[in-house]
């Protein structure tokens, strides 16, 4: 089993928006747009380093997407910043009729996903956000797990030609992946091998997913970890290949249980390998005030959930 | 012929193209269309700068539109094959399955002309505006003209378009309201008052102009006043007054034909008012 260590926590939002400066630098048709947050989604790198090229629209997240829309026309990649509630849910229309069905190649890019906005409460945490995107046809989804991988994800989804929503958050986490990694869209990463359990993560439940094999395999349990940083094609063959050896597997994300992660994977699982299946995810609620590690606990989606869903997905299998 | 009765013969064939096709698949928005046959013809014919035969989706060097009012596709798609975008037989597949023609404008289907999707109300400023945004920096001088709707402007996202294209100085942008004055539930008084939309405007920062929508030399006068009026540090709108279902007596004075189709008699009445010019599809 491969031991994965960090030097140091840090936010995925910081690795956006050094994504972005690189971006700003290398591609002169890269544009940002943010709806006065741009601290927050840390884009003042860019906004400083590139005055002509960066659009503040106030408060006003339907304009946004609307001139991203507008700016593709001119050849222009847009990159929208805002909360990922105000980044789909607010706005969800304009970006099913302006982008997705336009065929625009804007990048929504949001922070502050899920639980772990913390005191805000409910009405900033969206859980929903990534069965939305999902939803939309041609939408790429991403939700990358630590600094290294949102900016490798950043740089990524500007040569890719098409709309991308890129989700990431706010608190410090492990920052674990290789600076120099390879991000390809699309493509799960094979964290640890095993034969007992498949674990499939995303986004901020990856470390965890990474701790709970540690505790399972000092119970004898050997479980396979992939982290799913793009839920939007999903890897289908990586899934199937590793639910095959495992026969059985757990799904952790940051989430509703409705419309994420766990129906993308169960969606491929029904129609090619029906596996039992265990979810780590919100229990269809809302969020609420609280520090990220209280609610994180509160709502299950701590490392121990993933044990005892592991132990629970194993026991159902025999 | 002058240039004036040359337009009016084009705006004759489109309202008959308007009404033909709405007519052949019995559904569509034929008044609207109608009112706004005189401004999207002039517009087309006479304002723009645009080459049908370079048609790509960035439109550089050229001026581009955007119907934001999508409803109104019989007259768009109409003029863009009067203006040779696409084959004017193509006007036949209007609604029906596999079509380009969609009931609501798409780029989806590559149907040249068309740059975004529009009919949901409400978001083609916000679109024109960025495809200004990116005129300005890709030098392009080209402008960007986007027509609305007076019903349409009741959603918020017109507004949060329309403060900020004033106060970033967005003057490549002209946008033109469709002041019909009609919406589907009857006349934009009843529904919900916009009051005065010039004052409105103004204070809303943009460079206001009026006009006639039915009357060629007004439309003709008053979208060269607004090109003169552009690149001066503020968006242009133009409060264009119409009457919906305009050249066909029995759709006018009335929000009754938004979005219904004439019966086998009532086109031959309009057809018989409007007299085929350049030859029907």
């Amino acid at each position: 089993m491969k031991k994965y260590t960090y030097t140091e926590k840090k936010d995925t939002r910081s690795g956006f928006g050094a994504g972005l400066s690189v971006l700003g630098k290398e591609n002169p048709n890269v544009v940002a747009l943010c709806a006065d947050l741009t601290g927050s989604l840390k884009m003042d790198a860019f906004a400083k380093e590139h005055p002509d090229r960066f659009i503040q629209v106030g408060i006003a997240e339907a304009n946004m997407i609307g001139i991203a829309a507008g700016l593709t026309i001119g050849g222009k990649i847009p990159f929208t910043g805002t909360f990922a509630n105000f980044s789909t849910g607010r706005v969800y229309d304009q970006i099913r009729q302006s982008v997705a069905y336009s065929d625009k190649n804007v990048k929504i890019c949001a922070s502050h996903a899920g639980l772990t906005l913390g005191e805000d409460g409910a009405t900033h945490q969206i859980l929903e956000d990534i069965g939305l995107m999902r939803m939309l046809p041609g939408m790429t989804v991403i939700n990358p797990c630590d600094y290294n991988q949102t900016k490798a994800a950043t740089i990524a989804i500007a040569k890719h030609h098409g709309p991308v929503y890129l989700r990431f958050g706010r608190p410090t986490v492990p920052n674990f992946t290789p600076a120099d990694q390879n991000f390809e869209i699309g493509k799960a990463v094979m964290l640890n091998e095993g034969t007992d359990v498949t674990i499939i993560a995303t986004g901020h439940l990856v470390w965890k997913a990474i701790e709970a094999g540690e505790q399972l395999a000092a119970m004898g349990i050997s479980a396979e970890i992939i982290n799913i940083h793009t839920i939007k094609p999903l890897d289908n063959d990586a899934i199937l290949k590793s639910v095959a050896k495992t026969n059985c597997v757990v799904t952790a994300e940051e989430h509703n249980r409705f419309g994420g992660l766990g129906d993308a994977v169960a969606q491929v699982l029904t129609a090619h390998l029906p596996t039992v299946q265990e979810y780590v995810a919100v229990n269809d609620s809302f969020g609420e005030s609280g520090t990220p590690d209280q609610l994180m606990t509160k709502y299950g989606l701590d490392t121990i959930d993933i044990v005892k869903a592991a132990e629970r997905a194993i026991a159902r299998k025999s | 012929m002058t240039v004036e009765e040359s337009l009016e013969k084009i705006v004759s064939q489109v309202r008959r193209d308007i009404v033909r096709m709405v007519h052949g698949v019995q559904s569509g928005h034929p008044g609207g269309s109608l009112g706004c046959a005189e401004f999207l013809t002039v517009l087309y014919n006479h304002v723009m700068k645009h080459d049908p035969k370079v048609w790509d989706m960035s439109g550089f060097n050229q001026d581009i539109f955007f119907l934001s009012n999508g409803h109104i596709s019989p007259l768009f798609y109409s003029v863009l094959a009067r203006s040779g975008y696409f084959p004017v037989k193509e006007l036949a597949t209007f609604r029906k399955l596999n079509t380009r023609l969609q009931g609501h404008p798409t780029t989806h289907d590559g149907l040249p002309g068309v740059r975004i999707a529009s009919g949901s109300l409400g978001q083609g400023l916000s679109v024109a505006i960025g495809a200004a945004l990116a005129k300005k920096l890709n030098n392009d001088a080209r402008l960007v003209y986007v027509l609305m709707g007076d019903g349409e402007i009741q959603e918020g996202q017109v507004w949060e378009a329309a403060m900020f294209a004033a106060a970033k100085q967005v003057d490549n942008v002209i946008a033109t309201i469709d002041a019909n004055g009609q919406q589907i539930d009857g006349s934009t008084k009843q529904v919900l008052d916009g009051g005065d939309l010039a004052a409105k405007w103004t204070a809303f920062g943009w460079e206001v102009l009026k006009m006639d929508g039915n009357n060629i030399p007004d439309i003709m006068k008053t979208m060269e006043d607004a090109k003169n009026a552009s690149g001066k540090g503020k968006p242009v709108v133009i409060i264009m007054q119409t009457e919906m279902g305009n050249g066909v007596d029995f759709m006018m004075h009335s929000h009754k034909w938004h979005g219904i189709a004439p019966n086998d008699e009532q086109l031959a009445i309009a057809l018989n008012q409007n007299p085929e010019t350049l030859g029907d599809y």
